[in-house]
């Protein structure tokens, strides 16, 4: 199946989800839909650089609130409409990614984990005592209740379900194209063997930096429209390690090596969390998470593509 | 400038920097000598804190005095540890990627048990020493401080004399440097290692009591810790002990002043700071090989 026609199903798809969200028409379905798009986009992000490359990004978090309060910043200064504060995001996000990726990417990988970890507290250092953008008080932002353009006039919900809904089918489709393309193949030399890939002429710091800004970009993405989403950003709720976690954890339980394992992983993960933070409470859920991840990583290191994959090969040769 | 102020702010550096090396001892270990990421250092920190205070609470322990008659049990936790992350990762060439999602995962763990059973609210401990201060002129040397400053550099010393003076810590020291060559002596790498990462463990218990010491301690309180002993490691150089102490006691020093001139929201930023210029400019470190 070629890109084109990849991208034209993706898009069915997302239209299909969207036709059916929209004939329920439940306020909770979009709230609830949009967290786990957001963490479809984050760990199909994280994944371009982690599962393709083989380089571990704790950052997500300070990624994902870059995006977040470069839409607070604006919407102080020049208020601009949410498609664009996306692209704002993605620029500020891809440009970090491209400077942590240009400091750290030369070294051994474990000191860009490092790095990226330690970026989270020091961005939310600075955030905290940037008052413009709210300091530790945090930020209110207040959106109209419904979205209007032309004739069509909808919750305001469901704007941003649709804007998250477009940004999870474009990661998609990207990190297919990429996994098909040169530049995936290149990835995925220095995945498995970088020494080798850079003797044989692959020139791996360049892809490696290409893969940071991409996925940083996308993680800003993901941050731009949520304080939109949730009305009052503080550094706490942008910053929370959550986002790292299951940005993690999500891909690990799929499967890494290709774009069905984050998209898998994040629509199960999700929606069980969305079940737990109702049922149960919210610690509870991230230390399933936790347990999860850790048993994942063990027992089943390929994640569930990888174990599908197994018994498919088991049941072809008897 | 109040003078009095900055050498106030410089002893208080030095007495912190001493606790900060306690902390990046087991790194140190762990990451330097063996090169096992282990980020879930911290949160065993503040398992050693809550293990104290605990203690201490129910039988009026001397905080202390629990974390080094609770080293046999953190030992044992490290060797675990240590025998399925081998057995996962580093036996199948795995370390790189899930290596550390295995770390991350028990760092989520640890702390997301210990805010169910304790809360999320500040504790801490009771002890003679918690309170008053020695004034030697116009300077102050609160006792808070400069006990875990002594621990921690007892503790300090006692890793240095054994990786340099006995078998064990020497053969430690070699399968940093060439874990075959060690086979072709005849001793068992793996072995080795598993004791290593142990003990790296272990220093976390006595850790984690003067971090409850110094100031009450939360669940999440250890990832404040992550980038700041990563940082000092890597400063000090990789594998270099004496590199260590050093680093950890310059960090402890700019991060004083930098909360005592610029506000203590500020101080995070300094060991992010250190980290990106050593990396950016000499990643061997100090001391580093």
């Amino acid at each position: 199946m070629n890109t084109t026609t990849f991208s034209i199903i993706a898009a069915a798809v997302g239209l299909v989800v969207l036709a059916c969200a929209h004939w329920l028409a439940v306020d909770y379905f979009f709230f609830a839909g949009y967290t786990i798009l957001q963490f479809v986009v984050l760990a199909t992000a994280w994944n371009i650089l982690g599962g393709y490359c083989g380089y571990v990004n704790f950052g997500t978090a300070a990624f994902f609130a870059l995006g977040a309060y470069s839409s607070v910043f604006m919407h102080k200064t020049f208020p601009l409409p949410i498609p664009l504060l996306i692209v704002f995001g993605a620029v500020v996000s891809g440009i970090v990614g491209l400077g942590m990726g240009y400091l750290t990417l030369r070294l051994r990988g474990a000191f860009f984990s490092i790095a990226t970890l330690a970026m989270a507290v020091v961005f939310q250092t600075l955030v905290v005592n940037w008052d413009y953008v709210g300091g530790s008080r945090g930020a209110y932002i207040i959106h109209p209740e419904n979205f209007e353009f032309g004739p069509l006039k909808v919750h305001y919900i469901e704007y941003l379900f649709v804007l998250m809904l477009a940004l999870a089918v474009i990661a998609l489709v990207t990190a297919r194209t990429i996994e098909r393309s040169q530049l995936g193949y290149g990835f995925a030399t220095i995945r498995d063997d970088e020494l080798a890939a850079e003797a044989c002429g692959v020139p791996t710091l360049r892809l490696k930096l290409i893969a940071t800004t991409l996925s940083g970009a996308f993680m800003g993405m993901a941050g731009a429209p949520f304080p939109y989403y949730i009305g009052y950003v503080q550094p706490q709720s942008a910053f929370a390690l959550d986002y790292a976690v299951n940005s993690i954890a999500m891909p690990m339980i799929g499967g890494t090596t290709s774009w069905v394992g984050p998209l898998v992983g994040s629509i199960l993960l999700g929606s069980a969390q969305q079940y737990a933070t109702v049922t149960i409470s919210s610690a509870v859920n991230l230390l399933i998470v936790g347990l999860m991840l850790v048993a994942f990583v063990i027992i089943a290191p390929n994640g569930l593509i990888g174990l599908v994959q197994e018994r498919g090969r088991a049941w072809r040769k008897p | 400038m109040d003078f009095n102020l900055l050498i106030n702010a410089i002893i208080a550096g030095l007495l912190l920097g001493g606790f900060y090396a306690a902390v990046s001892a087991g790194i140190a270990i762990a990451f330097g000598m063996l090169d096992i990421v282990n980020i879930a250092h911290p949160a065993f920190v503040i398992l050693g804190s809550y293990i104290a205070y605990t203690v201490n609470i129910n039988l009026g322990v001397d905080p202390i005095v629990v974390s080094i008659l609770a080293l046999p049990a953190f030992y044992a936790l490290g060797a675990f540890i240590y025998q399925v992350y081998y057995l996962s990762f580093e036996k199948r060439g795995q370390e790189a990627l899930r290596g550390l999602a295995f770390f991350f995962g028990l760092l989520f763990i640890t702390e997301v048990t210990l805010l169910l059973v304790f809360g999320a609210d500040y504790r801490y401990v009771e002890a003679a020493y918690i309170g008053p201060s020695i004034h030697v002129g116009q300077f102050e040397l609160p006792l808070r401080m400069l006990v875990p400053c002594v621990v921690a550099l007892a503790l300090f010393g006692a890793i240095q004399l054994f990786v340099t003076r006995t078998f064990i810590g020497r053969a430690i020291m070699a399968v940093s440097q060439d874990q075959l060559a060690l086979q072709l002596m005849a001793a068992d790498p793996i072995r080795i290692k598993r004791i290593a990462f142990a003990i790296s463990i272990a220093t976390a218990s006595i850790a984690g009591a003067l971090l409850i010491v110094i100031q009450p301690v939360e669940p999440s309180v250890g990832r404040d810790y992550i980038g700041r002993v990563f940082a000092i490691c890597v400063l000090g150089g990789l594998g270099s002990m004496p590199g260590t102490l050093v680093a950890a006691i310059l960090i402890g020093v700019v991060e004083s002043l930098t909360a005592t001139f610029y506000g203590p929201s500020w101080a995070p930023a300094v060991s992010f700071g250190f980290l990106l210029l050593t990396l950016a400019v000499r990643p061997a470190g100090l001391m580093g090989r």
